[in-house]
């Protein structure tokens, strides 16, 4: 129940892109088409999760008895990218499939963050390892509902009537801001 | 002494971030709740710019150009440390206000995307002057919009109460839908000005802000195409 609780919370309550800004950029950069949008959401769940289950025993077992906290941004992000330039590698090489469905985007995800944010936030939360790796997932799971919503409208806006100057990144920015007041109405749902 | 001042303007109006080039979103929604966070923000953004641009430049003749883009995550990483390390000594209720907005500074395309753009490629000074110029427009835009989304939507400015009366706040301009909002429609107005320029004929117009795609000006994400 704890857990199913924390997963409703990551993906609708506080959607990492819109309730909490995160991943804005790729969210208006990747979602033109819906192809792209599951690719790069697939990608974001993928690496989400596992930097996460990286970076938290790194926190847990090196920064902190060290009382090196204040490293953890530096750390931190050293790790994300490294871990994305790694799986790209292993992806190449042993899963050339999986490879050719999201090695396009993975580069693109070092500075998404969302990545960065989700593993802080697993700090200031103060989670242990299996729920942090649960709420990883789950952030990355709403970041691509919230990316494949957005790009569905926005394959509908090549056929409409939209004035020209909101054309492009405006008029995506006011629909997100549409569908970040249609999420907030899941703020009652649960504490 | 021309070209100085041209590359410290420019952050101001003709390259204003992030209205004019779409660079560094998560922040700029996030964190403009009140014009007072925007300014904080923004001079964090200001500091880190300019050292990192300083770095940048200064080891631009060492640094190796396949592993560019790590070195200058690390530059930042670590100016980005110093500016939370900064806050929490002289600032500390700011830095809870901006809260995990503050390390997140390494992952604004807007700091990479100075680097990769302009301080690898030239000399020292003109490249702080590019990051204090681009800083202070960053910091400007913020605070603007800061200042919008806090008298429209809590009906104070910096922390002081409006004198007039005549409208109810709309508190959801403070939340999340709001700050999307606002950016498209100022996004929008930005579209209209320079169509108007461009009408007039101003051959010094800028380019419309339609054929700028929110990441492709982003020096990082061009990573992608990674040699």
């Amino acid at each position: 129940m704890d857990y199913f609780l924390l997963v409703i919370s990551a993906v609708f309550i506080n959607n990492i892109v819109l309730v909490q800004y995160l991943g804005t950029c790729p969210f208006l950069g990747t979602s033109k088409s819906t192809d792209v949008a599951l690719g790069m959401g697939g990608a974001v769940i993928f690496v989400i999760g596992m930097s996460v289950a990286l970076t938290w025993p790194i926190q847990k077992a090196i920064l902190e008895p060290f009382g090196l906290g204040y490293l953890q941004t530096i750390v931190f992000i050293l790790v994300i990218a490294s871990l994305v330039q790694f799986v790209e590698m292993f992806l190449k090489k042993l899963l050339p499939p999986l490879y050719r469905a999201l090695g396009l985007y993975l580069p693109l995800i070092t500075t998404n963050c969302a990545v960065l944010g989700s593993a802080i936030l697993v700090q200031k939360n103060g989670y242990g390892l299996a729920k942090s790796v649960v709420f990883g997932l789950a952030t990355g799971v709403g970041f691509t509902l919230a990316l494949v919503i957005i790009s569905s409208i926005r394959e509908r806006f090549d056929i409409s009537p939209i004035p020209q100057v909101f054309r492009g990144v405006p008029i995506a920015l006011i629909t997100a801001g549409l569908m970040s007041l249609a999420f907030l109405a899941f703020k009652g749902m649960a504490s | 002494m021309g070209r100085a001042l041209k590359e410290l303007t420019k952050g101001l109006w003709r390259e204003l971030p992030p209205f004019r080039i779409v660079l560094g979103l998560c922040p700029t929604l996030a964190v403009t709740t009140s014009a007072k966070n925007g300014l904080g923000m923004g001079a964090a953004v200001i500091f880190v710019l300019v050292v990192s641009n300083f770095l940048v430049a200064l080891l631009r003749k060492i640094i190796p150009s396949k592993v560019r883009i790590a070195c200058f995550i690390v530059i930042a990483a670590t100016v980005v440390v110093t500016v939370e390390l900064l806050m929490q000594a002289y600032a500390y209720p700011l830095y809870l206000e901006l809260g995990i907005f503050v390390p997140l500074i390494v992952v604004n395309c807007i700091i990479l995307g100075r680097a990769e753009a302009f301080a690898s490629k030239n000399p020292v000074f003109l490249s702080v002057l590019d990051g204090l110029g681009m800083g202070l427009g960053f910091t400007l835009s913020l605070t603007f919009l800061g200042g919008l989304r806090e008298v429209l939507g809590a009906g104070t400015i910096f922390g002081h109460a409006v004198p007039w009366e005549a409208f109810e706040p709309m508190s959801i301009l403070v939340k999340a839908p709001g700050a999307f909002i606002c950016l498209g429609l100022i996004l929008a107005g930005m579209n209209a000005y320079n169509r108007w320029t461009a009408r007039r004929g101003d051959s010094d117009a800028p380019k419309a802000l339609e054929a700028i795609n929110s990441c492709s000006s982003c020096g990082l994400c061009k990573l992608s195409g990674r040699d």
